[in-house]
């Protein structure tokens, strides 16, 4: 089906992060999660929080390869956002009946939860990071998050050579290795 | 082996950047050595999760981008904008804070003002101060308290003219823009920033928006240098009643910190695009920061109620999302990248203070 096809092309734009794909993907299917946020209890800020955390969900999927899309876009898109809504109202403690159209939706717990880990791991480099002090900090960024190449962090920083700041870099991923592992192992043995 | 070596070794391994007969060895010691198996393990999964954090930065920035684009379209809604619907679903939302708020308010300075009256005749009739501080006058006072202690100050301030206000500003761009009041600016000819370091750099006023008391300042100044990796992030969202939050500003010569919560959603009058924050500040305040403890900016300090006590006034900072548009849209074609994720998360007070004071300035003009 052409259909299929079409939204398979969308999910391949999406792991590559295409701009335009992503910009199609919100034109087609923000108007109506707005809609159904606002409608219950909550404000556009909110509304584009939640698309927004629902775009990573299914850029993360898409990148795993494992995303077999057995549902239309538009309803998987959904279900994630009216889950993550449910669970961030009840968080505030707003309590609110459902206000919505009959909706298809599909079973998605399984994917939150998959994102959650993500997430969190995503916070603990995050903590991590913020925590190795400079310039190590700038320094990883520049390699790993930013993609320069060595020659030009050695020029930015200034460090004589490209090897120097490279030896540099490795003390550095030492230092972040440890501040990583000691919360991540933390966080499992909480969690 | 060496941790360094290893280290390095696992990168090219994972890049694909080995020789065949680098990789046959390679392989071959990690099967003979659990230890180093392990340390491979542990670095493979530190490298997958700095290259996954790298592609959702990205990822994030380009859902930003495209957010931004469908904004001016009128696709996504603005939460100030969307129309009389969404004022009346507000007003029914927080009438009743807004009611309690400004009852609370009202008793409180009737209160206050009544034991003024009773101690002193004269109560202005305007209870809004705003805080920006005129330092001759403060320095007048301050004299008078200690007397013997005379222009000790002047000296720092050699090649610049005596400043005649100071009030608070603080970076949303590393390239120089600070975001402060607008009744800050207005009252101002040649405006100055000053770091804690005591470095003064000239600016100009780019935008000022009185609606929402907020204005966005350029540092024009050929000394500074762009600063990177702002530590806070700036809320688009609501804060709730009862946040804890803190604030650093400029009420002395020196940065003062100082700690709070959210009293009310609303400011002065039932001004929603304000929140009232219980939190002690003076004249000098104006335009500082106010943080919750995730360590995202949620408001700019603006005014207090002068005949009440602790009802202070902050705008909220989705406020200067909406100023950014406006300045956008008079013309301005400079992009202004907000910084989008707190440092400061986790972190406790004294190294969140640490990390984000250098990005706290006095602005300061006459």
């Amino acid at each position: 089906m052409s259909n299929l096809d079409q939204e398979k092309q969308l999910l391949e734009g999406l792991a590559l992060k295409d701009g335009s794909v992503i910009e199609a993907i919100y034109r087609d299917n923000y108007p109506m999660i707005q809609a159904f946020i606002l409608n219950n209890n909550g404000n556009s800020d909110e509304a584009r929080d939640i698309f927004q955390e629902a775009m990573i969900v299914i850029y993360e999927k898409a990148v795993s390869g494992t995303f077999e899309l057995n549902c239309l876009l538009k309803t998987y898109l959904y279900s994630v956002c009216r889950r993550l809504w449910l669970k961030r109202l009840q968080q505030l403690q707003r309590y609110v009946n459902l206000v919505e159209n009959v909706e298809e939706t599909v079973v998605v717990d399984e994917d939150l939860e998959i994102h959650d880990k993500h997430n969190a791991n995503f916070i603990i480099m995050e903590n991590a990071m913020n925590k190795i002090g400079e310039p190590c900090k700038s320094l990883l960024d520049a390699y790993y998050l930013q993609k320069k190449n060595m020659q030009e962090i050695a020029a930015d920083f200034g460090y004589t050579n490209a090897d120097n700041a490279k030896t540099q870099k490795y003390k550095c991923l030492v230092r972040l290795k440890k501040l990583f592992f000691a919360q991540y192992k933390n966080g499992q043995a909480h969690g | 082996m060496d941790e360094l070596l290893l280290i390095e070794a696992v990168e090219r391994y994972l890049k694909g950047e080995m020789t065949p007969k680098e990789k046959t060895f390679f392989e071959e010691i990690r099967k003979n050595n659990p230890a180093i198996d392990q340390m491979v393990v542990e670095h493979t999964f530190l490298y997958h999760e700095l290259e996954k954090q790298a592609n959702i930065k990205a990822f994030k920035h380009t859902l930003y981008e495209v957010e931004n684009k469908l904004t001016e379209e009128g696709i996504i809604s603005k939460a100030q904008l969307s129309g009389k619907a969404k004022v009346v679903f507000l007003w029914k939302r927080y009438k009743r804070n807004i009611a309690v708020a400004a009852s609370i308010a009202g008793l409180v300075s009737l209160v206050t003002t009544g034991l003024i009256i009773s101690y002193n005749n004269k109560v202005g009739k305007n209870s809004i101060t705003e805080l920006v501080s005129e330092i001759k006058d403060t320095k007048k006072k301050v004299a008078q308290l200690q007397g013997s202690v005379t222009a000790s100050n002047n000296n720092t301030i050699k090649k610049n003219p005596v400043p005649g206000f100071r009030a608070t500003g603080f970076l949303i761009d590393g390239k120089g823009y600070i975001v402060t009041n607008a009744h800050v600016v207005n009252r101002m000819k040649t405006i100055y920033v000053e770091n804690n370091k005591g470095e003064f750099f000239s600016a100009v006023a780019v935008f000022t928006d009185p609606q929402t008391d907020l204005a966005l300042l350029k540092i024009n100044d050929t000394a500074y240098k762009t600063m990177y990796n702002l530590p806070y992030s700036i809320n688009k969202t609501n804060s709730n009643l009862g946040e804890q939050i803190f604030t650093l500003g400029y009420p002395r010569n020196e940065i003062v910190y100082g700690e709070g919560y959210l009293s009310a959603k609303s400011g002065n009058e039932g001004d929603s695009t304000a929140y009232q924050v219980s939190v002690s500040v003076n004249p000098g305040n104006s335009g500082g920061p106010v943080l919750n403890k995730k360590g995202e900016i949620i408001g700019i300090i603006t005014s207090k109620n002068s005949t009440a006590d602790g009802v202070v006034f902050a705008a909220k900072s989705k406020n200067i999302y909406k100023l950014l548009e406006a300045v956008k849209k008079a013309g301005d074609t400079s992009t202004i990248k907000l910084p989008v994720n707190s440092g400061l998360k986790g972190l406790d007070r004294e190294q969140q203070i640490k990390k984000m004071e250098d990005f706290v300035f006095m602005v300061v003009g006459n």
